[in-house]
């Protein structure tokens, strides 16, 4: 089975409207609160038992999370639904937002009853405008319907959404450098502690979660926590999108249950081209580790699996490269896209982004010199862990792991002056 | 004699619909409402942002001119040089680049003669190389003035091209 939380309008008729959303009973979770049916300790407890991680990258418990912020403290809180999609590889909350907007409203209003957040945002990326226009009108709609707004249905409960579209960022996708750039700054990231939990956005108490997590909430609710962490393994419950991009036959989004053999994904997603052989992986959007293809094939797509096998879940974009691929020129643009995004707050990361983009080019025009693998290493090793948010990791990570897997084919390009793969 | 040149105030259509946007945030944090202050000044100019008009949108919300100037020149979209008239972002991230964005970078550059970051000697057309776009699995792709293009083929692109170039905007 497939498509069965996130995309679960995907194949019905006209997916996006209020109507098709609660015949297959959206919004019912939220009117069981309205009825005063659902306290807030039952959705985190039930959000504990199903096991759901935030589906971002990082794979915080979502239940955990919510716990943080404690919905009979005053004052002030918000609850914001990070869309800034842009980790390279990872295009899932597009596709939610574009296909399914009613269920990521219900998730954020679900959220805002058990944290005490009146006020909720939606971040959207600054390219996402199609994104953006469907949002706002399943908001107008569920407006229309009394489903948010001041008082809803005559309850106590206020709730009010927006969604606020960026202008092209990606560290903005690191939480808070979202609650900066929401405020109206730049996107740096902020030290922590404080957690947003405790001073977020405009000061206040907040919780920022991914889309794909939001949208899982009102299904797990109604389904019970049980039906969802069966639907993926132990420590890995639920379902998660993969986006499946690269040298496959036919790439896409799929939902699927975690856990999943990853050649199994590699068949839904049509396989690689005939007399193709699959040469390398990374399970998780860029900034994960890069892993061989051998290795992918014997592994199961869940958080545990991953880093047994030494990289992560990510994102889930699982990003496939066929024999033909030449590490060294996607290591550059890769490279290249962490230095064009570092927000240079942190002179590791800001200097080290931009030394590793000089070496690497230097390798591709043949003027490699002996020793620069090392230096690309020992430059990466030393921005991991000294920058104040975790996109130095995002940079170190690919740097050490393209290089450690295919060492010999780095070491060809930098000895001979060219690729060993000829296409 | 330099002339001296006419303050720039923001149209009375934009500030009512700064205004509105402004709902959307606690009465005190009208800075929240600065990317979409400018995204809406840029587009009613030409597709770039002048030093005018990042005063105005700092008038308008009452913060400080550097404020707005450091956002203005952080954010990928937001343009503080001359554009075409329209503006092509091609990706060529990993998952683009495994498609052969390479290749139809190479192709966009010949058939428009402009390297890119260049603009058309008709002033018609921009091109820029983008970070990941977000659309993976529809790849290459690129966005053409605001709207998403998937799945390119160079023939696509050609007729894309020609399209713009014919001064149809769509």
């Amino acid at each position: 089975m497939a498509n069965e939380v996130c995309f679960r309008t995907l194949s019905l008729e006209d997916p996006t409207s209020l109507s098709t959303y609660e015949s297959i009973g959206g919004y019912s979770t939220w009117k069981s609160i309205i009825k005063g049916e659902l306290t807030a300790i039952n959705i985190v407890e039930e959000l504990k038992k199903s096991c759901l991680r935030g589906r971002g990258g990082a794979g915080f418990p979502t239940g955990l999370k919510w716990s943080f912020l404690n919905k009979d403290i005053p004052g002030q809180k918000y609850v914001v639904c990070n869309s800034d999609e842009g980790e390279p590889g990872t295009c899932k909350d597009r596709d939610i937002m574009r296909y399914n907007p009613h269920q990521v409203i219900e998730g954020l209003a679900i959220a805002g009853f058990a944290m005490g957040a009146d006020t909720g945002y939606n971040y959207l990326r600054g390219e996402y405008i199609e994104p953006f226009s469907v949002m706002e009108h399943a908001l107008g709609e569920a407006y229309s319907a009394g489903l948010l707004g001041k008082g809803v249905m005559g309850s106590s409960i206020t709730f009010n959404l927006y969604n606020h579209l960026g202008a092209g960022s990606y560290i903005c996708g690191e939480e808070t450098a979202l609650l900066n750039s929401l405020e109206g700054g730049r996107g740096l990231p902020r030290f922590k502690p404080p957690f947003p939990a405790n001073f977020g956005l405009y000061g206040k108490p907040t919780t920022v979660n991914n889309t794909e997590s939001f949208a899982s909430v009102p299904v797990i609710l109604e389904k019970g926590a049980k039906w969802f962490l069966e639907l993926g393994t132990d420590n890995s419950g639920g379902t998660k999108i993969f986006s499946v991009s690269g040298h496959v036959m036919k790439p896409g989004n799929f939902e699927v249950g975690l856990g999943i053999p990853f050649a199994d994904l590699l068949s839904m997603a049509g396989g690689l081209a005939t007399d193709r052989t699959l040469k390398a992986v990374i399970p998780g959007g860029s900034s994960m580790k890069i892993l061989a293809g051998e290795i992918m094939m014997q592994v199961n797509m869940d958080y545990d699996s991953l880093r047994n096998a030494g990289s992560s879940l990510g994102s889930g974009a699982v990003i496939i490269m066929d024999d033909t691929t030449c590490m060294v020129s996607v290591l550059l643009r890769l490279a290249e896209f962490y230095h064009d995004e570092s927000c240079g707050q942190c002179s590791p990361c800001r200097e080290g982004t931009g030394w590793l983009v000089k070496i690497l080019n230097r390798i591709i025009k043949g003027q490699g010199k002996k020793g620069d693998l090392d230096t690309l290493v020992n430059i990466a090793n030393n921005i991991e862990g000294r920058t104040i948010c975790a996109f130095g990791e995002a940079v170190a990570w690919p740097i050490q792991s393209f290089i450690d897997n295919f060492h010999d084919e780095f070491a060809f390009f930098v000895k001979e002056g060219h690729s060993m793969i000829i296409n | 004699m330099i002339k001296k040149q006419k303050k720039y105030v923001l149209p009375e259509n934009l500030q009512n619909k700064i205004d509105e946007n402004l709902k959307k945030y606690p009465s005190d944090h009208r800075q929240s409402a600065i990317l979409y202050a400018l995204r809406l000044t840029q587009n009613d100019n030409g597709g770039w942002i002048r030093e005018q008009h990042m005063r105005a949108v700092a008038d308008y919300l009452k913060i400080d001119y550097i404020a707005v100037y450091e956002v203005a020149t952080f954010y990928s979209m937001l343009k503080l040089k001359p554009v075409g008239k329209s503006l092509v972002s091609v990706c060529d991230n990993i998952s683009c680049k495994l498609k052969g964005a390479d290749n139809l970078l190479s192709f966009i550059e010949e058939y428009l003669q402009i390297k890119t970051g260049e603009t058309t000697s008709d002033g018609l057309i921009t091109l820029e190389r983008a970070e990941c776009l977000g659309a993976c699995v529809n790849a290459p792709s690129m966005i053409v003035n605001d709207e998403y293009q998937e799945n390119l083929t160079k023939d696509k692109v050609q007729q894309i091209l020609d399209n713009l170039s014919n001064g149809d905007n769509h």
